[in-house]
């Protein structure tokens, strides 16, 4: 019984067992450690998968002992050890600098309440990554979902609640509607094992069901991911949930929705769907233009901090989309790069939005001016993180930003439009982070009484935002393992192509 | 007739549509709950019709007894995961919707949002 | 030392100096003295490069590999090794002027002003040793983002507008159009590297080879070739050191460095000379000095004046680089030094006009030159560089270029030229005359020459403009390596 081949099943196990031990803690300060060490403890286990699937090997779990098909297969390859790389660094790090910001926002008897919702969400997120069954997505999915709608909610402004309705009604739409395509699958195949499913469907693949059962799948998924025009829960709830939350939601939990977007689609569907592989760009690849030119364009209006970084997400999302859609190596290389470098990128933002939002209760452009005279450190992580996500080179963002344009390159006229796209929302976001710096920095003094007598933010927080910024540059100018991780997921995904 | 056979998926397609009308077309909050319920219902009908074999009774093995034929167990199984998520979903939907009249002091979307617009 | 330990130092040595001064900002002189031997060291461990890159040698540094293909590295070659050697000495006498000007005008945030200066000096080292054009992307970003909060010093509402428009102008050439075009030299030949005679030869025909060629041109925008031009009159509101900076130095260095290296290394002269695609870079080049010219004809106030003078001479190494000939090639580069010498040479003599008397019209100039004749003999010697006058360095640059050009019976060339030559006189000679010659206007506050480092910085100059049109011979033999493929 060695400790690698449990690390699969670990990645569940532990947050989800000491969940409910988070909650019959008193003390508002041990949760949050209790939370803490569990977060640190998942993040241990996703490196060490990590460095075991770098050389290609793929793990594989059984639940209780049953063999795959017939029991729960949990497989941990080089895709899903990015995704959870990016789950637990994200909960890490928010966790280990949020402790003050949440305490602002989170009464103290509540917060073993939130913490154990947020290690259940990390539970759920991780265990839609390592799982193998097409089931058991489904239900970890619900499972971080609904822990999810607990942390938003969790803060004090009311129309949180009313954001995570919404989110509630649309993702549980979408998951149900991901539900009924996985019912018509195992109709058609018997089966609810990915790489079973992958062998089997290859036989029913002309008929309708099947087709049905794409269409559910990709729509229920892209409710959960925020694809435009399904994108409209996000703005709202970014911006109302407690900062951390939002810092931590933002890393993570559409790309994982994009996880099994592009795990079923590429796996199951293309390559026994005849022309699906045309239906799915003919489908993504405007959805995600419009996402990118409506998000990038509503964030060069906003004011409000939060919703335009919001409304940057969706732009974000518009961008992986669109490199899985070229469905070449170049494109799901940049696809799934980007998701790391994205979520480095916003959680950054979000987390230096959580330090000013310490110390000033407006987080609004006008707000915030003058503000990098009294608080030039966190303002420097902003700026850093700002950079990346604008894909200024020497940072993690411009890799996947070069990757994504080369894919584009290599597509053909339809490739240089959507160049052409990619370019003019990577110059909107020069603005909407410009503007962010430039009233920081330069703000005029009508604005300033609300500085005045401010300090920098809490040096844990600060802490965390300049790990995450200088991470932004280390993988900018090192991007060897996600790239490396990338390159495998991206050769696996397109195995199944004919 | 073939499309008498298949009515179980009429009923499933029929179910679904009047959840989903309910959801989006209903401004109040409980009403959109319930819609969501009866569209999740309708799922759980199609999973648990899909494996009714004919003649078949339910999948319990009984002894000394050979030669039976038993519906298919395994939606059944992933009905009642899928339920008991349903029901989380529910308690917390009602549980979101109880504060939210706390804090609004009403349920209908509508006035929710245009209250939540004017701050 | 190693030559890659040369090429690394010459870029770390510039941050570690900006780390330096951060922690010696509280005491002036230590400050001052700091960033004096940084620039003197840079200067030497250039220096050392020299020997190497004048007897053919390439020294080379990788330092990480982002994708295959992607990397960032650096070579020095003799235009590299030109520019590099430029700025590092450069530098040396624009601290001492600017020692001089900042605590004449009392200026605020000097500390960090020097430190965004080092780091902009890093970011040109970068520049000039880039081994392929990703390298040179990443540089080139950070010079435009190190010189910004120089451009934008004096932190007043207009001076922020303008500073947005500099800032926004580069940013959106580069990303919008430099790096697409990066992006597309790659998938079409699968490297970024520069190679000499080129790289796209055999990947790209017609009329893609003169779409990318604008790609490129237009989005250096350091380079300021009409329309992408604006950024340098708006920067005018940069204290006159960081004008010095961008005009001679650095910024705009960097842009027509960058595009003569993409018309060497990455189209290379053979595949330009053939497709008749990229022939509009001449005409662009020539509309854009006379256009430039004409404009600084109507200029009232002398830094603007100088502004457009600037762009108008970018546009010659523009030209020249785009005539093809060996000649022309070996000119533009001498361009970069003779008019790097002479413009900063103008503007440290702007400067101390400002500093001595604050004033910044050319209305105001008359008889200036009986109370600063150092500052107006320099300037002087300035202005007849421009022009291309002998015996100064614009002469031997403008001699190159127009023996490059009749090599081909590039009538367009000559005729730019000779005009141009026409009109720069035509602006510099009457503010000139109108210095020594002129009657002061009545009720002038007397005043003399400026403080004494910025007397001397621009003396030094000066004296560098005139020497260069008689020691220039390492210059050109430097430069031949360039052309030594070509017929």
């Amino acid at each position: 019984m060695n400790l690698e081949g449990q690390l699969p099943a670990l990645q569940i196990v532990v947050p989800l067992v000491i969940a409910p031990l988070v909650v019959l803690l008193r003390d508002a300060g041990l949760a949050w450690a209790a939370a803490c060490v569990t977060s640190v403890m998942c993040l241990a286990v996703a490196v060490l998968q990590a460095s075991g699937v770098l050389g290609g090997e793929v793990a594989s779990y059984q639940m209780g002992g049953w063999p795959a098909p017939f029991g729960i297969e949990l497989r941990v390859d080089a895709f899903s050890a990015l995704i959870l790389l990016v789950i637990t660094g994200a909960s890490t790090l928010s966790l280990l600098g949020g402790r003050a910001s949440l305490a602002a926002d989170i009464a103290d008897s509540r917060q073993p309440l939130f913490y154990a919702a947020w290690l259940i969400a990390l539970a759920g997120l991780s265990g839609i990554a390592v799982t193998g069954d097409a089931f058991n997505v489904f239900v970890f999915m619900e499972i971080s979902s609904l822990a999810t709608y607990i942390l938003i909610a969790a803060g004090p402004d009311r129309r949180a609640l009313t954001a995570v309705f919404k989110y509630l009604i649309m993702g549980t739409i979408g998951a149900t509607f991901y539900l009924i395509g996985v019912g018509l699958v195992y109709m058609m195949t018997g089966t609810l094992n990915f790489a079973d499913m992958e062998a089997r469907i290859a036989e029913v693949s002309d008929q309708r069901p099947i087709l049905v059962a794409a269409g559910f799948i990709t729509i229920g998924l892209a409710l959960k991911a925020a694809v435009f025009p399904l994108h409209v829960w996000l703005p709202n709830a970014y911006t109302h949930a407690p900062n951390i939350v939002t810092a931590f939601v933002a890393a993570c939990s559409t790309k994982v929705a994009l996880y099994v977007l592009l795990r079923f689609d590429f796996f199951v569907f293309q390559g026994n769907l005849e022309d699906h592989l045309i239906q799915f760009a003919g489908f993504m690849i405007p959805l995600a233009l419009l996402g990118i030119v409506v998000g990038s364009a509503v964030a060069v209006v906003e004011t409000d901090l939060k919703r335009m970084l919001a409304y940057s997400s969706v732009a974000q999302i518009g961008y992986i989309l669109l490199g899985a859609s070229f469905a070449s190596v170049t494109g799901l290389m940049a696809s799934i790069t980007h998701m790391f470098n994205h979520a480095l990128a916003k959680g950054a933002l979000f987390l230096a939005v959580a330090a000013i939002g310490m110390r000033l209760s407006h987080l609004t452009l006008d707000g915030i001016s003058g503000i990098a005279r009294v608080m030039p450190w966190t303002m420097a992580g902003l700026a850093v993180a700002g950079a990346s996500l604008v894909g200024i080179p020497g940072t993690a963002g411009f890799v996947s930003k070069w990757l994504l344009l080369q894919a584009a390159m290599e597509h053909g006229a339809i490739g240089f439009a959507a160049a052409a796209v990619v370019v003019l929302s990577s110059l909107a976001a020069v603005v909407y982070i410009w503007r962010i710096i430039e009233r920081a920095w330069f703000g005029t003094p009508e604005a300033a009484e609300s500085v005045v007598g401010v300090q920098e933010a809490p040096w844990p927080l600060l802490a965390v935002l300049w790990i995450a910024a200088a991470a932004n540059i280390y993988f900018g100018l090192v991007p060897a393992v996600p790239l490396d991780l990338a390159a495998s997921s991206a050769d696996e995904l397109l195995r199944h192509l004919p | 007739m073939e499309l008498l056979g298949l009515f179980n998926y009429w009923v499933f397609a029929v179910l679904l549509m009047v959840g989903f009308y309910a959801v989006i077309a209903k401004p109040n909050m409980i009403k959109k709950l319930l819609g969501l319920s009866i569209f999740q219902a309708a799922v759980f009908l199609l999973y648990i019709t899909m494996d009714k074999v004919e003649g078949g009774t339910a999948p319990i093995i009984q002894a000394g007894v050979v030669d039976q034929i038993f519906s298919n167990p395994l939606p059944q199984v992933l009905i009642l995961t899928a339920i008991v998520v349903g029901i989380s979903t529910t308690a917390l939907g009602l549980a979101i919707v109880v504060r939210i009249f706390e804090a609004y002091g009403t349920i209908e979307e509508d006035e929710t949002q245009s209250l939540d617009l004017e701050e | 030392m190693t030559a890659a330990f040369a090429i690394a130092a010459a870029i770390l040595l510039p941050l570690a100096g900006a780390a330096s001064i951060v922690l010696t900002g509280r005491s002036p002189n230590l400050r001052e003295s700091v960033t004096l031997l940084t620039a003197v060291a840079l200067a030497v461990i250039v220096g050392t490069l020299l020997p190497e890159v004048m007897d053919g040698g390439r020294p080379a540094l990788n330092v990480a590999t982002l994708l295959p293909g992607v990397s960032i590295a650096f070579t020095v070659e003799p235009l590299g090794m030109l520019f590099a050697m430029l700025a590092s000495v450069l530098w040396i006498v624009n601290s001492i002027y600017s020692f001089g000007y900042m605590r004449a005008n009392a200026e605020k945030h000097q500390t960090r002003f020097y430190v965004c200066f080092a780091i902009a000096i890093a970011a040109t080292m970068g520049i000039a040793f880039a081994g392929n054009l990703l390298t040179l992307f990443l540089f080139y970003e950070m010079l435009t983002l190190s010189t910004y909060p120089l451009v934008s010093h004096k932190g007043d509402t207009t001076t922020v507008a303008s500073a947005r428009v500099y800032l926004g102008i580069l940013l959106a050439t580069s990303i919008g159009l430099l790096l697409p075009a990066m992006v597309w030299t790659y998938t079409a030949t699968g490297t970024l590297q520069f190679e000499p005679g080129g790289i796209i030869e055999g990947h790209l025909q017609g009329p893609a080879v003169g779409l990318l060629l604008a790609l490129f041109v237009f989005g250096i925008g350091k380079a300021a070739v009409m329309p992408v031009h604006r950024w340098l009159p708006a920067a005018m509101v940069a204290p006159t050191p960081v004008s010095a900076l961008l005009h001679a130095v650095a910024v705009v260095k960097a842009g027509v460095f960058t595009v003569t290296k993409v018309i060497l290394y990455v189209f290379g002269i053979d595949l330009l000379t053939a497709e008749p695609s990229s022939g509009w870079l001449l005409y662009m080049a020539g509309f854009t000095i006379l256009a430039a010219s004409i404009v600084a004809l109507r200029q009232q106030n002398l830094k603007r004046m100088l502004a457009y003078s600037t762009i108008g001479q970018l546009s010659y190494v523009v030209l020249a680089a785009a005539v093809l000939t060996p000649l022309s090639e070996i000119g533009a580069a001498v361009h970069i030094v003779a008019h790097a010498f002479g413009k900063i040479t103008l503007f440290f003599a702007a400067g101390a006009i400002y500093t001595a008397s604050k004033k910044t019209e050319l209305s105001q100039l008359a008889g200036i030159g009986a109370r600063m004749p150092w500052t107006m003999a320099a300037f002087t010697i300035g202005a007849l560089s421009m022009i291309g006058v002998p015996p100064t360095g614009g002469f031997v640059s403008k001699w190159f270029i127009l023996a490059g050009a009749f090599q081909t019976d590039n009538y367009v060339a000559l005729f730019t030229i000779i005009l141009s030559t026409a009109l720069n006189a035509a602006y510099f000679l009457p503010v000139v005359f109108a210095a020594w010659f002129g009657r002061e206007a009545p009720g002038q506050k007397p005043h003399g020459e400026a403080p004494f480092p910025v007397v001397l910085a621009l003396s030094l100059t000066a004296l560098a403009t005139l020497g260069f049109f008689f020691f220039n011979q390492p210059v050109l033999d430097l430069e031949r390596q360039l052309v030594e493929s070509l017929p």
